[in-house]
């Protein structure tokens, strides 16, 4: 089989990509532990339902952002092809 | 070859449509200019109706369907914002009540079938840039130049490097957040669409449901409730 280097530079950045996307772990464990929180506190105050489940939603959009970085560093490196 | 042959079929891509020599420069008018186009003229034709229906209203008689929905809009806009920004509320309604319905309007326009407009740096960057000069303008007027620099020299001179990239990642963090979530929707929905384009009937409305409408309006509430507080923080106590 022959491999030319485009073709190997291709298949290293789709190895970065995937490696890119593990960025995904810590908004998904961040994102967890804001829920988990909230739960609780609606279990101490179920009075303040709504107000605890809009301040966590806002919460995890922001915290979502890093994980948002590694899916557009994945996309950079398969669709716009900075290397080959 | 099969990998990407399907891969292929997959398309989220901006196109142009046509271009045109300027200086020297080739520009393109690309699909993000049309859904720009169509997301505007919805806006301008939902205003000039509001418009109609707010000044033609009687203060006697009882308010329509119409005139009940903007009212609870702009109602539910005032809230957020004075909620917010307290007093220095009334000098910003206009602009975050315009950016809100806008962000609202091009996420949720995916539901059209275009794409949205959101999913183009070119349209999320310029809205962050207006964030940061609104921040800068804010933060001279009201804490004038010699505020300025004691908060970039905050707590020592020897920081103020830090914080000089603290102010500068401010607009690219916050147009990067809506470029990439409404992103991800988009090639979301292109590979449901283009892997299963046999089998994807019907069944997709709950994904649509997720990435352009819960989405969208968490990001532009995200959005807005960003650049209020740094609005807010910039004027400060004064």
């Amino acid at each position: 089989m022959n491999i030319s280097g485009q073709d190997f530079i291709f298949g290293c950045s789709a190895i970065g990509a995937g490696l890119a996307v593990i960025a995904g772990i810590g908004p998904g464990v961040g994102q967890g532990i804001a829920a988990g929180h909230a739960a609780s506190a609606v279990g101490r105050n179920p009075g303040a339902k709504s107000d605890v489940t809009s301040t966590m939603l806002l919460g995890q959009a922001v915290a979502e952002t890093t994980g948002l970085y590694g899916l557009l560093i994945a996309m950079l490196l398969l669709f716009v092809k900075p290397f080959t | 070859m099969n990998g990407v042959f399907l891969a292929s079929d997959v398309d989220f891509m901006i196109k142009g449509l046509f271009s045109y020599q300027i200086f020297g420069q080739t520009v393109w008018i690309t699909t993000t200019h049309v859904s720009l186009l169509i997301v505007f003229l919805l806006f301008v034709i939902f205003a000039l109706f509001a418009r109609h229906a707010i000044v033609n209203a009687d203060p006697y008689a009882e308010p329509g369907t119409f005139q009940n929905i903007v009212e609870l809009m702009v109602e539910m806009l005032d809230n957020m914002i004075t909620g917010v920004m307290g007093k220095n509320a009334t000098k910003f309604l206009g602009y975050i009540s315009t950016l809100f319905a806008f962000i609202l309007i091009s996420n949720i326009s995916g539901l059209l079938g275009l794409r949205p407009p959101t999913a183009d740096y070119g349209v999320t960057f310029p809205l962050g840039l207006i964030t940061f000069s609104l921040i800068f303008y804010n933060k001279i007027k009201h804490q004038g130049v010699g505020g300025f620099l004691k908060g970039l020299c905050d707590p020592w001179p020897i920081w103020a490097p830090i914080n000089i990239i603290g102010d500068i990642a401010v607009p690219i963090s916050i147009s990067l957040r809506l470029f990439a979530n409404v992103l991800s929707g988009t090639v979301m929905m292109a590979l449901v669409y283009g892997l299963l384009y046999k089998i994807a009937w019907g069944w997709p409305g709950f994904l649509h449901i997720y990435f352009d409408l819960f989405s969208g309006a968490i990001q532009t509430y995200v959005f807005c409730m960003l650049t209020m507080t740094y609005i807010t923080d910039a004027i400060g106590d004064s």
